[in-house]
């Protein structure tokens, strides 16, 4: 089996990594909607772990490979949390308007 | 075709459908738009050859998260398209700073040097399913009897947090 990284380079990879990743903040920053928000969490988690795994095979490592699937873990729990979390402020607020969660405001 | 033009038209595939996945104002959409970009990084695991990592991808994201979010979305009714408050100055604010970070890190590594300068096949067999499950059954077995541990509190942390409490009203 002949390793791409012959052919694509790691540069590419760090580049497609980094232009994911922000997208990622991007959409944090833009959207105001609670949901599309943890979308774009996902966004950047999947831009770090693609460029672990480049990593991992760049230095034909195992552990790189290892440390995603325990950041996939982490990932399936944070997303389990956080949406029960939008669901009780739905519950309370009627909107996941993040705009309106402006309680602790002095 | 050569394996460098898959992975150009992998590669706008995924920022693209990632891209669609920010600004698009349906929710719905949204998440159709990240299961594609969940499989097309996949995609680009398989090409690394690291198919355990690829499956797991697709099981973890496409399967559990993505279902999760979708039930979330259809639970609260909010497949329509209205995004209140369009603050102007926020939004003209994230798009500069979306510029900057990504302007300030490629220049970052538009600049490094690789630290192989020929890159060489080692021959050995180390991303393959049995070789990944002995090193994270013998190296990382508290990691991963710790990941149990984890899911299993966020699991009960997610039914508490969602249970409707009655004591308080």
């Amino acid at each position: 089996m002949q390793n791409i990284l012959e052919q694509i380079g790691i540069e590419n990879y760090i580049y497609l990594s980094v232009l994911l990743f922000c997208i990622g903040a991007f959409g944090v920053l833009y959207r105001r909607n609670a949901i599309i928000m943890f979308m774009s969490i996902e966004i950047m988690l999947n831009a770090v772990n693609l460029l672990l795994v480049a990593f991992s095979t760049y230095h034909q490592d195992a552990q790189g490979q290892v440390f995603v699937f325990f950041s996939m873990a982490v990932a399936a729990a944070e997303v389990a949390v956080g949406l029960s979390i939008l669901v009780s402020i739905f519950r309370n607020t009627g909107s996941i308007d993040i705009d309106n969660l402006k309680n602790l405001k002095g | 075709m050569s394996i460098l033009t898959i992975f150009y038209i992998l590669a706008a595939f995924t920022l693209a459908t990632g891209f669609l996945t920010v600004v698009s104002k349906n929710p719905i959409h949204s998440a159709i738009y990240l299961v594609l970009c969940f499989f097309s990084v996949a995609g680009h695991y398989l090409m690394f050859n690291a198919q355990f990592l690829s499956l797991v991808h697709i099981i973890v994201y496409a399967g559990a998260i993505m279902v999760l979010i979708l039930f979330t979305i259809m639970l609260m009714n909010l497949n329509k398209e209205n995004e209140p408050n369009k603050n102007l100055l926020s939004k003209i604010s994230a798009a500069i700073a979306f510029g900057l970070l990504g302007f300030v890190m490629l220049a970052t590594f538009i600049k490094t040097m690789p630290i192989i300068d020929t890159y060489k096949q080692s021959g050995q067999d180390y991303q393959s399913i049995k070789v990944l499950g002995k090193v994270l059954l013998n190296e990382y077995m508290v990691p991963f009897e710790f990941a149990s541990v984890l899911l299993l509190v966020a699991m009960i942390g997610a039914v508490l947090l969602s249970k409707k409490s009655t004591s308080i009203q």
